[in-house]
């Protein structure tokens, strides 16, 4: 796993060293994480160069920061031949959510980059058809979002301080 | 017959399409899925499905839940192979606390996995059947899931959504009768599974009705990251199982079924070789089982005895704390992924160190394939295109989280 981390650090320092944020292994992924307006770049040369060919999409999600403050997508590619698999992160202040499609790349990321607007409210430019998926369409919040949380936080019958919630 | 009529030939700018609302609730979508379909006569010009009827929101549900309390939420991902779902999900958790399971527990999981797995795909092919209109081998191959589902019941007693096991492997050894059900299907199910095959496999009607009908290329089904029978049906032997063995399938020989040209009949083919496969696996299991514990060394999961619980004060603090669901996790972040009955199952679960997910996604293999849909049936029958969508094995609940 050390060795694939190496080898695609290397690969995306020659094209993209001012976009690497960082490079590390978390389990047994090699994980990298982007600058959001080179994700597309990254993720074209990932997936057309020949000896890297990072050819399928497994998965596309979003997620939220502990501080709140910003959003980010996360991509999970997959070199089957070789079984190489690698994640991708780009993070995104959250008053300005806004990505590159990866729609032009894999047809697959569509419907995830759909969920991923329904629950995170990331808006993925140049998608052709950005619309909620799962939920209703009138929804007018982002329900993953950590500023919505589970319960109903005007309920008077529980004291969470008890629970350790 | 099945040959894809060329839409441009046969549709001109004057020609007025009619609306079909194909669902949500059609007894043949096996389903609550809604396509909207633009229809040129019995052809289909395009179809747009909505999807989301009985989203449940799991992945909100489970930032609350402590560790052990979702499995049941992965039950109800795809319930016709609830226990490949539970255990891929202590599998993620075991991942993230670095827990080293023991191999008896790990064999046991196999044949669990491969149980569900044949339910999975008795379901599936025996609608393809019906969907063709041979409600025979359907009626005939149901009895088979239903010893599958007793088999589950005399483990943990539940049939469906089965919670089945717990993190780190089983709470108990199996009993006698779970193994005399077990080796009576293992004996009986080929002939069942025979008698099956002789329905359908070779029958001139259903490979005239399932041959070329909604296929799909390789290069296609890649580009929409298929998964599981249906990417092996395309002729990609891509199997989880394989590819990153987990829970000790290195240690089994089997084979991987792929077909050709990823139509109808090529995915209902790679089941039923399948099926062959994972009776061989368990037979390769209950020869080959190794002896020790059942459960790993991870006390914060494991519910200790009900007699310690009374006398001995560690398992009692270990009892509250797992019934209360205080049991903090490393912080990290992982990513698993088990071969389900359709496709890649994986998850990614982010945690903060505490008692709860701080984010976990499903990646759930018929959301992602799903959408291909639309393509496939694009200028085919509307008959063909149901079975398309049957033999595709899209599981609301999966879909729709």
């Amino acid at each position: 796993m050390n060795e694939l981390l190496n080898t695609v650090n290397t690969r995306l320092n020659e094209q993209f060293a001012d976009s690497i944020v960082s490079a590390e292994l978390l389990y047994d992924y090699p994980v990298f994480t982007i600058k959001h307006d080179k994700i597309h770049e990254v993720l074209t040369f990932l997936k057309n160069d020949e000896a890297l060919n990072f050819h399928f999409l497994t998965d596309l999600t979003g997620m939220q920061t502990p501080d709140e403050k910003h959003l980010g997508v996360i991509y999970h590619l997959h070199n089957m031949p070789k079984n190489n698999r690698i994640r991708l992160k780009t993070f995104m202040p959250i008053e300005k959510p806004e990505v590159h499609t990866a729609t032009d790349l894999w047809p697959a990321a569509n419907w995830m980059e759909r969920e991923t607007y329904d629950f995170f409210g990331i808006k993925f430019k140049g998608h052709p058809n950005l619309k909620r998926i799962l939920n209703m369409d009138e929804m007018d919040i982002f329900p993953l979002r950590k500023e919505y949380p589970l319960e109903d936080q005007e309920r008077t019958d529980k004291d969470n301080s008890m629970f350790g919630r | 017959m099945k040959e894809k009529i060329d839409i441009n030939q046969t549709v001109t700018e004057e020609k007025e399409y009619s609306t079909l609302n194909l669902g949500p609730t059609h007894p043949a979508t096996h389903g609550i899925f809604q396509n909207v379909l633009k229809m040129d006569g019995e052809i289909i010009h395009e179809a747009t499905p909505t999807i989301g009827y009985i989203h449940r929101a799991f992945e909100k549900l489970a930032e609350r839940r402590p560790y052990a309390q979702i499995t049941p939420i992965t039950d109800r991902l795809n319930y016709c192979s609830s226990p490949i779902n539970n255990m891929g999900w202590y599998m993620t958790v075991e991942k993230l606390l670095g827990a080293k399971i023991p191999k008896r527990a790990e064999y046991h999981r196999v044949i669990i996995m491969e149980l569900s797995r044949i339910a999975d795909h008795i379901i599936c092919n025996s609608v393809i059947g019906v969907d063709t209109g041979a409600m025979t081998g359907f009626l005939y191959i149901f009895q088979w899931r239903e010893k599958i589902y007793e088999i589950f019941e005399e483990i943990c007693g539940a049939r469906l959504t089965t919670n089945i096991g717990r993190i780190g492997g089983f709470d108990q050894e199996w009993n006698k009768k779970t193994w005399d059900l077990i080796n009576t299907f293992l004996e009986e199910y080929p002939k069942g599974l025979t008698e099956f095959s002789n329905l359908l496999e070779r029958n001139k009607i259903f490979m005239d009705r399932t041959i070329n009908c909604g296929p799909i290329t390789a290069e296609m089904a890649l580009s929409y990251s298929f998964t599981g029978p249906n990417l092996r049906a395309a002729g990609i032997d891509y199997d989880v199982r394989v590819m990153n063995p987990y829970s000790s399938y290195e240690d089994f020989d089997f084979q991987i079924p792929v077909g050709k040209s990823g139509d109808t009949y090529d995915r209902f083919m790679v089941r039923q070789e399948e099926m062959w496969q994972s009776l061989s696996i368990i037979k390769q299991a209950i020869k080959k089982m190794p002896d020790g514990p059942m459960h790993a060394d991870l006390p914060d999961f494991f519910m200790p005895p009900k007699e310690q619980v009374y006398n001995n004060m560690e398992a009692l603090i270990y009892h509250f704390k797992i019934v209360m669901g205080e049991t903090d996790v490393p912080k990290g972040e992982v990513y698993h992924c088990v071969e389900g009955g359709n496709g890649e199952l994986g998850f990614y679960l982010i945690s903060d160190g505490g008692r709860t997910p701080f984010r976990l996604h499903f990646r759930r293999p018929c959301f992602i394939y799903y959408q291909a849909y639309p393509e496939m049936v694009k200028g085919i029958m509307l008959s063909d295109a149901i079975l398309t969508m049957s033999s595709m094995n899209v599981i609301a609940g999966e879909l729709d989280a």
